[in-house]
């Protein structure tokens, strides 16, 4: 059993996102890159599979600024082996990563491909899915949680609908699922186990070729137009509190 | 089966798919109809909607507001199973040609959107707010980064569009009209890899939080777990109840019940209040119609500002505290 999990590195989100001249991008010089939370889930499935049922995991991202680090983390946490996609250039859609994955993956072998249901910057859709459009495979996204047959030709997923209601869906493999949540919350690694993982092992890369895909034109990046943007209260706790209090005695909401 | 590239349409039809859930056809179809229709109007094309499921014979007339009903009533398709669905409509599309599809952006219409549009070779444009036509050329917003920016996007040929729940009226999508109604012949349902096998009922809930007025909601930003207790704090003293963003779900902190958003539950209180919550899309679709929101964040850029009517930028572990204080002082007062 060949588990591979698709990442990418988007923009953390709790810092400033500013436009670049361009108006039609992101000012990349001082972006700080994360792992992509859901990616995050995507891995902790794949680690708990191998746990569950001895897979091998396979983690690949497209190169970028600090993927090296996300990799080894990835190695800390249980997987065993981390490509990198090269040959994208900066800042590959979604569109384009996946065509070139479509290529790409099936030389390398699997049976399962995880990825986060979606990333913070899929413009042109979700990674995942995309692939699995391109490779005429099953496909389950806004997936919580998946359990493979004993003798690995199925998995047993479970679908998240509107409301919190889910279903329990069976995919004959090979397929690709969207992981919203793994099982568990994803586990910590001490930088320790990550410094150790640098030294055991290297980073492989994978060659992708760039593939023609529909591109979007973005005309234009800019923060919403908020319709009506909140109006600030500002002072210390208790002053804040004293104004919140009374707008809410105003409306009746306190009596 | 690999994907085909198919031929680019010509038509300034446009295309949407219905959702549905235990029987009936969900709230975003109709808001989905609502923005079609603009649409179509601006391409000077027909509105089509295709509505596939088991019992959609009957409630083919709930979908009024299309030119063209395009319809499957089948027991393999009674259930969503993203195979099934995805299979049906690509056919669809591929005999019909729409210059647009609209999809909605959902826990079941994001198995379809990204899919299509890979098999059909055509771009897909994920999260949007808002579709508009400017001189023959489909544009969109999609909101990104989280809700922190938007792009502004244009298709020059056909194209998958996502749009986000309640980006528009379902009111302006219930039409009485009378469609012209075609039943779509199924493709071949063999050779299938995947099935449905049970739907799980959500939990029973203690408290109801889609019956609350008043709701204590928390965020990522309330850090720890025991910091839980705060919120708690304040929700007793106005009477309310504490419901959390995902992420504290997900990590076991609060059940499923007090999730509100996307994958959770949609409420509508008197007043929301939002504590070290972003305001994501997904969040923001589960309370984005609260009478009165206020939001704490100690980033002034947090996106839940543009949906709130007060925002205060601060510790949650400092303002909770002191809200809870006056709510009690001015309680005792009264
Ligand atoms: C298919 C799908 C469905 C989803 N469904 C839902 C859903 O139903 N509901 C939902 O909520 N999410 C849903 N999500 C997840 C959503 O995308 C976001 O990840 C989530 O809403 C973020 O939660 P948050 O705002 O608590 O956390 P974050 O986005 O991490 O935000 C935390 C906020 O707290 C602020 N903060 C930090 N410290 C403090 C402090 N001390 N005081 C005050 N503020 C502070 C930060 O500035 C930040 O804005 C879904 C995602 C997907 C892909």
């Amino acid at each position: 059993m060949h588990v591979v999990v698709v990442g990418k590195l988007v923009p953390d989100l709790v810092e400033d996102l500013e436009v670049d001249a361009s108006g039609r991008g992101l000012d990349r010089q001082f972006l700080k890159l994360v792992l992509n939370e859901f990616d995050e889930h995507a891995l902790e499935e794949a680690v708990l599979l191998k746990e569950a049922h001895g897979a091998r995991v396979t983690v690949l991202a497209p190169e970028a600024e600090g993927v090296d680090d996300a990799l080894y983390t990835a190695l800390a946490k249980g997987a065993d082996r981390a490509m990198k996609l090269v040959g994208l250039g900066e800042a590959p859609s979604s569109r384009q990563i996946a065509a070139a994955l479509a290529s790409a993956l099936p030389s390398l072998g699997f049976d399962l491909v995880l990825t986060g249901v979606q990333a913070a910057d899929d413009l042109d859709g979700q990674v995942g899915m995309l692939l699995a459009g391109y490779l005429g495979l099953p496909h389950v996204g806004v997936v919580t949680g998946v359990e493979l047959d004993p003798d690995g030709s199925r998995a047993r997923v479970r679908k998240e609908y509107p409301g919190g209601w889910l279903a329990e869906l069976e995919v004959q493999l090979p397929a690709v699922l969207g992981i919203q949540a793994a099982k568990q919350p994803p586990r910590y690694v001490p930088v320790s186990r990550v410094r150790q993982a640098m030294k055991e092992h290297t980073l492989e890369e994978l060659s992708a070729e760039p593939v023609p895909v529909p591109r979007l034109s973005v005309r234009r990046l800019s923060k919403p137009e908020a319709a009506g943007r909140a109006e600030f209260l500002d002072g210390s706790p208790q002053e804040v509190a004293a104004q919140l209090v009374s707008i809410l005695v105003e409306r009746g909401l306190v009596r | 089966m690999a994907a085909q590239e198919v031929e680019v349409a010509v038509s300034g039809d446009v295309l949407v798919v219905a959702e549905r859930f235990g029987g009936e056809w969900t709230e975003v179809t109709f808001e989905l109809l609502a923005a079609g229709r603009e649409v179509a109007q601006g391409l000077g094309g027909t509105l089509s909607v295709a509505a596939l499921g088991r019992g959609t014979t009957d409630q083919v007339k709930a979908l009024g507001a299309a030119d063209v009903v395009l319809y499957a009533d089948a027991p393999e398709l009674e259930a969503f199973v993203p195979e099934v669905h995805l299979r049906v409509l690509e056919a669809v599309v591929r005999s019909r040609q729409p210059r647009a599809v609209l999809v909605a952006n959902t826990s079941t219409g994001m198995d379809l959107a990204a899919p299509l549009a890979a098999r059909l070779g055509v771009p897909c444009v994920a999260y949007c707010r808002r579709v508009w036509v400017e001189d023959g050329t489909v544009v969109a917003h999609s909101q990104v980064y989280g809700g922190k920016l938007v792009a502004e996007v244009a298709l020059e040929g056909p194209g998958v569009l996502a749009l986000v729940a309640g980006s528009y009226p379902a009111e302006a999508g219930r039409g009485t009209g009378s469609p012209a109604v075609e039943r779509i012949p199924l493709p071949a349902l063999e050779g299938l890899h995947s099935r449905f096998l049970r739907l799980i009922e959500p939990e029973a809930a203690d408290v109801d939080i889609t019956r609350e007025e008043i709701l204590v909601a928390v965020g990522r930003g309330i850090g720890d777990r025991e910091n839980l207790g705060l919120a708690e704090e304040l929700a007793e003293a106005l009477g309310g109840a504490v419901c959390a963003s995902r992420p504290l779900v997900d990590n076991g902190w609060l059940p499923k019940n007090r999730q509100v958003g996307k994958s959770g539950l949609t409420v509508k209180p008197k007043l929301y209040l939002a504590a070290g919550i972003s305001g994501a899309p997904e969040h923001l679709e589960g309370m984005r119609s609260a009478e009165l929101i206020v939001a704490i964040n100690t980033d002034p850029k947090a996106p839940i500002f543009d949906v709130a009517h007060y925002g205060v930028v601060g510790d949650v572990l400092e303002i909770l505290p002191a809200l809870t204080e006056e709510v009690r002082r001015r309680k005792g007062e009264g």
